[in-house]
């Protein structure tokens, strides 16, 4: 595949990187990512991966936009107020950048469409808010041996890992299970600052980038922490894979998948 | 004895409990925390059996939701 003129100037900072070059460009453009919730994280995560030549970008959501998604879900706009947020997160991606291939799932992922879902893509982002989902998105990844990586924001703060299959611990090593519905606050009812989702998803940008070009040091084994009043950013090294997880361990008990308990959307 | 919590070092009493650094150092959600010491997790089960010891490297680690708005 020769690049056209219009692509070598539009990666032109890209390539002229020698950890990317011509050949990690390629590497992009036939890389395939798959992000699961197009809100907060899911928004600066389509838009830096599209911008970046990511070849086919699939985008999995069942909501709408809503008005009280804007101020920090950039890729919608106002007029998108009421459209499907796969639809909206298409149309600002092929806006952006026409060499992607936007693959669109209205639908939330559940233990019956997970498994077909992240079985074409090579990486996977879980921009999804709620615990159900993100337990669901590590076991899938972990059974399906794909290399995904989790992140959360609340309030002015946020957090990410990266899951490469063998290497490292995956999210329920550290975490175990899910907490019950409620027990721990959501964006809606705790609040969360625009511009954090911009920070961590555009470091799960990064690594998902890193990871289709075979560059660096991914976040395995680590929890990346953010603290935007303090300014702080943690590298937490964590322990090795926890011999006795219930998904990755030694003698798993989990070997399906499980639809925790569903938060009602309120949209 | 000195510990060091979350990447700062910290006075803790003597025999302190994994329970009782929850609780002292006011962590929300305490019952949904995660711990590691030294690079090892702690089972919940085992918060209150755990005794920190001198020099101990502890974090506490969180669940964070977040992202899509549903």
């Amino acid at each position: 595949m020769a690049f056209t003129n219009d692509q070598l100037e539009r990666y032109s900072r890209h390539i002229i990187l020698k950890e990317v070059g011509a050949k990690g460009q390629k590497k992009l453009l036939n890389g395939k990512v798959l992000i699961i919730g197009a809100g907060g994280l899911g928004a600066p995560v389509a838009m830096y991966l599209a911008a970046a030549g990511v070849g086919t970008i699939g985008i999995a959501d069942a909501d709408e936009v809503d008005l009280s998604n804007l101020q920090r879900q950039i890729i919608h706009a106002t007029k998108d107020v009421g459209k499907a947020k796969v639809k909206s997160a298409k149309e600002t991606m092929n806006e952006m950048n026409p060499d992607v291939t936007v693959n669109t799932y209205r639908t939330y992922v559940n233990s019956e469409n997970i498994m077909d879902l992240i079985k074409d893509y090579d990486f996977i982002i879980d921009g999804t808010d709620n615990f159900p989902a993100k337990f669901l998105i590590n076991d899938a990844c972990v059974m399906a041996k794909k290399p995904f990586s989790h992140a959360g924001i609340i309030r002015f703060q946020g957090q990410l890992m990266t899951y490469v299959p063998g290497k490292g611990p995956c999210y329920r090593c550290v975490f175990k299970n899910p907490p019950p519905k409620d027990a721990v606050p959501t964006c809606k009812q705790a609040g969360v600052i625009g511009a954090m989702g911009g920070v961590i998803g555009s470091l799960q940008a990064m690594e998902a980038i890193k990871y289709l070009l075979g560059i660096g040091d991914l976040l395995t084994g680590y929890l990346l922490t953010y603290d935007a009043l303090t300014m702080n950013f943690r590298k937490i090294k964590l322990p090795g894979a926890a011999k006795d997880c219930g998904v990755c361990g030694e003698h798993p008990t989990i070997t399906e998948l499980i639809d925790y308990e569903q938060k009602v959307c309120e949209g | 004895m000195i510990i060091t919590i979350a990447g700062v070092k910290k006075e803790v009493a003597e025999g302190i409990r994994v329970t009782d650094l929850i609780y002292s150092e006011k962590i929300e959600s305490p019952e949904y925390v995660s711990v590691s010491i030294n690079d090892d997790f702690v089972l919940r089960e085992a918060f209150d059996a755990t005794i920190v010891q001198e020099e101990d490297v502890v974090e506490f680690l969180y669940f964070m939701g977040g992202g899509s708005n549903c």
